[in-house]
């Protein structure tokens, strides 16, 4: 008999053997809703060609990671988010978290800053400090980053409207601690496709941003060359309840129409994609999403050298930091929300991620407290130290089910990609309300999953007890919000507000036309411009974006 | 009179739309409150903004009403959205491009649903705007998605017919439902900076031309309500088809038609409801449809038996002996 | 005539500045599938706008969503707002991330007469909101 007779009799021997309930059939699904079958074998990678889909890793096309040594030679950033109350707040705990081993930093603003507010805003009441520090600027950014190390410590910032203000903030910051620009290393998020789609913190309308995204790769390319000028994000659209695959061809969907803005500002694709950078879920499908990292680096690097005519390694190269889901976690029994985030870390690292934030069990109900973020980076240091996994590079590589779902989610991707063109691009769709839709009708469906009882979530629906379990949370005082709007009152007296005056005149005049804002937004920060005065400045001239009515 | 009409006269935003709902949910008191209200009517211009959903209507109204108040006069709007056939509730979410206008006081903004009405308009909608209309608002726009019957409803209701439409893309003018040119007093090519709007608009204007010599030629106006590129000549055009109306006695004619309607309307709907009350009471319906499904009898002789079983010629069959 | 002609109204709304609104979205959704009309207001919206919203639609429930962890100062202006304008009664429900404390206080003070948070059923909330109108009419 012959190897594929005897495959054949093996696998029909096998199926005769395992039930096939139709009822049972439905309930293997991955959490987007694909049907996962009881065994892979050979045939279902038939058509893989490992040098051409896959290759070694930090070899087109990155399949099995970008670097060639990737967590060999070294280990993933232990990227900790945080913020709360205002810069001495969170400085305490940033330097907390250096002290207990986290490698890099991350920052949360408060919903005020993110939004464009200065904490003495009437809108701001209530809010300040809340989500996130509050930063309203130069002196509070000065405060947040005391005693931390520039030079050594990178930093990632989630900021997206207002983000070249920050971005200003932190690099006047910088220079001041005497670091040059040119060896400072950092991200920040400013990914306002996204907020448009997802996370809903805009500010201006979209041409105005992408023109404000653009000035930034410019000037980075010039001056900034180490930094991540954008977080391409598949985080909070997931989180606001798509489905994997949505979230793979939504992210990359938006970084395609980032590269096609550069190169449409004139700016040649290797200047600036190789500081594109993205971040992505994890939730807990455990072989889903490692599938989804694998095609994304895939299809990234497949089309920047096909399509968009990349030279550089470094463009085609899909670099990425992983949160682990938020909104995977429950309310009860919170301490199963320790188990949850473990996997979904280690799913991430299996999947090649280069930083990872690993979140605490308590974020459903509040930021966390220093025990359960504490906890949340033990869960990493125990993954990259004691669990070996860390030891050889992309090793579910060649897993009959791991390469076919990669496929399978590639082509979906690629489905998506074609739809997207159809109805005219990213911003064509984001004005017809296609992602939204996709992602609300996902999110509902997903709910309903839930509430039937037909979607499993331990402690919620299932294994439930009576009794609601109690752990410390943490509460930010509303005093913090008193005390950041007497500080910006005494430096907005001490300051000398003729400079501001100017600088925010020469702003709206540089608005207004076409040259690059960034070093206008710079000088602003250097006189103590507020953030909320610097984005007052902006609206005059770009206006306000307003959401879509859309179900 | 009752409290309500009173405070709504006076100017009173809670009567206003504690009466529009008195009146939605068919409250017993409402046929009073609508003779109360009806003498105030008819000073308020009543613009109907109709097209497909994505269209961009909203977000035309919110730059309209930036128009409509700087020239010092003060709206009411009515955004009308379907009613879901299946569970009989709706999402009314127009409101949202509108926001920006909730705490100005010289407008109102009132969302309303189709419920189950056959076309876009119920007869809700068109007692809603009475309201407004006797509120004291100068203008009332009525925002309603094109779909079904609706685009004909709104011409029965309004003054002045705003039909909204997108540049085609690959589609052709020709996919435009029959009876909107016939309706539009203006047509609206929103999303002009979109691929396609000179062509859609040529193609328009060419179909008006071809209708013939008209009283009052339909403009075309292209807009991009998103930063409010043509808003103002769509604000003057609406101004000059008002201007068009008051000076042709046309707007005399069209309301006239509309009273005419109403009253038609009122007078069937009085009947029809006397007539089933009446037969509810006295017969057995689910019986007759028995037999007639069984062919044993007929609708139409039926339907005659069941009227002459509630007496309704009553007085001639009396006369007739 | 009557039965059949009316409609549970239910407000909506997203105060303050946070952008969440996969929750709020989902909530609408389902209020709709359960024969009810929603206004739903949209982002960013102030305690101001939430009010006269009520008001102008002359809703039977105002529902707020924040997940920003300001609704120690959103929930008690707008219940202020609500009142002055003339609809003190109308039934005020929370929903979002709020701590056990809060909410205790938040339902004490009057403020708000129900508050959820992740984890709470769909039909739970659906089914509170209609037992509550229907009980007030």
């Amino acid at each position: 008999m012959g190897e594929k007779e005897q495959f054949e009799e093996m696998l029909n021997n096998w199926r005769s053997q395992v039930e096939k309930d139709p009822l049972e059939e439905k309930k293997h699904r991955t959490i987007s809703g694909k049907e996962v079958k009881a065994i892979y074998s050979p045939p279902d990678v038939e058509n893989l060609d490992y040098c051409k889909d896959l290759a070694f890793p930090g070899q087109y096309p990155y399949t099995r990671g970008v670097q060639p040594d990737m967590y060999r030679g070294r280990l993933w950033t232990m990227r900790q988010f945080s913020g709360f109350g205002d810069a001495y707040d969170s400085n305490r705990r940033y330097r907390y978290l250096l002290d207990q081993g986290q490698t890099g930093l991350s920052v949360a603003f408060d919903m005020p800053t993110i939004m464009g507010y200065d904490s003495d805003h009437e809108r701001s009441l209530g809010e300040v400090g809340r989500c996130g520090v509050a930063i309203d600027s130069l002196e509070d950014m000065e405060i947040l980053f005391d005693g931390i190390p520039l030079d050594q410590v990178t930093t990632s910032m989630t900021i997206n409207g207002p983000a070249a203000i920050l971005w200003c903030m932190y690099l006047a910051n910088a220079e001041n601690q005497g670091i040059s620009l040119r060896a400072l290393g950092g991200t920040i998020q400013n990914d306002i496709l996204k907020e448009y789609i997802a996370q809903k913190s805009w500010i201006f309308p979209p041409e105005p941003s992408m023109r404000l995204i653009t000035d930034i790769f410019a000037f980075a390319a010039d001056y900034v060359p180490r930094w991540n000028t954008i977080s391409i994000s598949g985080y909070h659209i997931r989180e606001a309840g798509s489905t994997a695959v949505q979230e793979l061809a939504f992210t990359l969907a938006d970084g395609f129409a980032y590269v096609e803005a550069g190169i449409k500002a004139g700016l040649d694709v290797d200047t600036f994609a190789p500081r594109l950078s993205f971040f992505f879920n994890s939730h807990m499908d455990f072989f889903e999403e490692i599938c989804k990292y694998r095609a994304a680096r895939r299809i990234w690097a497949r089309r920047m050298k096909e399509r968009y005519g990349a030279k550089d390694e470094r463009s085609m190269k899909l670099r990425f930091h992983t949160q682990t889901a938020g909104c995977s976690l429950t309310a009860q029994e919170p301490e199963n929300n320790i188990v949850r985030t473990a996997l979904e870390a280690l799913s991430a690292v299996l999947g090649g991620t280069q930083s990872l934030h690993t979140n605490s069990m308590d974020e459903v109900l509040a930021l966390p407290t220093e025990k359960a973020v504490k906890i949340a980076l033990r869960t990493q240091q125990v993954l990259a130290h004691e669990s070996g996994v860390a030891n050889t590079i992309d090793p579910l590589a060649g897993s009959y089910f791991v390469e076919e779902l990669t496929g399978k989610m590639e082509e979906e991707a690629e489905n998506y990609f074609q739809r997207i063109d159809q109805l005219g691009g990213v911003m064509a769709a984001i004005e017809n309300g296609f992602f939204q839709q996709e992602i609300a009708d996902a999110a509902y469906h997903y709910q309903q999953a839930v509430d039937r009882g037909d979607r499993i979530i331990v402690g919620v629906n299932c294994f439930t007890e009576s009794e609601s379990m109690q752990i410390e949370l943490l509460k930010i005082d509303p005093i913090v919000e008193n005390k950041q709007v007497s500080r910006l009152k005494a430096l907005k007296s001490r300051r000398d507000n003729e400079a501001v005056a100017r600088s925010l005149e020469q702003l709206r005049r540089t608005a207004a036309g076409s040259d690059n804002l960034i070093p206008k937004i710079l000088n602003a920060v250097k006189v103590y411009a507020s953030e909320g005065e610097i984005v007052a400045a902006l609206k005059d001239v770009f206006g306000e974006y307003k959401e879509k009515p859309l179900f | 009179m009752h409290q309500l009409v009173k405070d709504l006269l006076a100017g009173n935003k809670r009567a206003a739309a504690r009466l529009i709902s008195l009146i939605e949910n068919e409250d017993s008191q409402k046929r009073d409150l609508l003779r109360q209200i009806y003498p105030h009517t008819g000073k308020a211009f009543v613009v109907g903004i109709t097209g497909a959903p994505g269209a961009g209507k909203s977000s035309l109204v919110d730059r309209l009403l930036q128009q409509i108040r700087a020239d010092g006069l003060t709206a009411g709007i009515i955004a009308v959205d379907p009613t879901s056939p299946f569970s009989g509730g709706a999402i009314l979410g127009d409101r949202i491009r509108m926001q920006d206008h909730t705490l100005d006081g010289g407008i109102f903004i009132r969302s309303m649903g189709t419920r189950g009405s056959l076309g876009g308009l119920s007869r809700a909608t068109r007692e809603a705007i009475q309201v407004l209309d006797a509120f004291g608002k100068d203008m009332i726009i009525v925002e309603t998605v094109g779909v079904g019957q609706s685009e004909v409803d709104i011409v029965k209701t309004a003054d002045s017919t705003v039909v909204v439409l997108t540049p085609a893309g690959g589609d052709s003018v020709q996919t435009i439902k029959a009876g909107i040119m016939e309706i539009a007093d203006i047509f609206v090519i929103n999303k002009a900076d979109l691929p396609g709007a000179e062509r859609t608009e040529t193609e328009i204007s060419m179909m008006l031309d071809m209708g013939g010599e008209k009283a009052w030629r339909p403009p075309v106006v292209s807009t991009v309500s998103v930063n409010g590129d043509g808003v103002p000549l769509l604000w003057k055009s609406m101004q000059e088809h008002r201007d068009y109306l008051t000076g042709s006695e046309r707007l005399i004619e069209v309301r006239q038609q509309r009273v005419r309607r109403e009253l038609t309307e009122q007078v069937e709907y009085l009947v029809k409801s006397k007539i089933w009350e009446d037969v509810r009471d006295t017969i057995e319906l689910d019986s007759l449809v028995e037999k007639i499904s069984q062919r044993k009898e007929d609708p139409y002789s039926a339907a005659g038996d069941l009227l002459k079983k509630i007496n309704f010629y009553g007085k001639q069959q009396k006369e007739g002996g | 005539m009557q039965a059949e002609a009316r409609r549970l109204r239910v407000l909506v709304a997203k105060p303050g500045l946070d952008g969440h609104d996969r929750g709020a979205r989902i909530i609408a959704r389902a209020l709709r599938d359960a024969g009810m009309e929603v206004v739903y207001t949209g982002l960013h919206q102030t305690p101001e706008q939430v009010a006269e919203t009520a008001l102008q639609e002359d809703v039977n429930l105002v529902g707020l969503s924040i997940l920003s962890g300001a609704h120690m100062t959103l929930v008690p202006k707008i219940r202020e707002l609500l009142t002055n304008i003339g609809m003190p009664d109308v039934p005020l429900f929370v929903g979002g991330i709020i701590p056990e404390e809060d909410s205790e206080k938040m339902i004490g003070e009057g403020w708000a007469d129900q508050v959820f948070t992740p984890g709470d059923k769909l039909d739970k909330i659906v089914d509170s909101i209609k037992k509550r109108i229907e009980n007030d009419l």
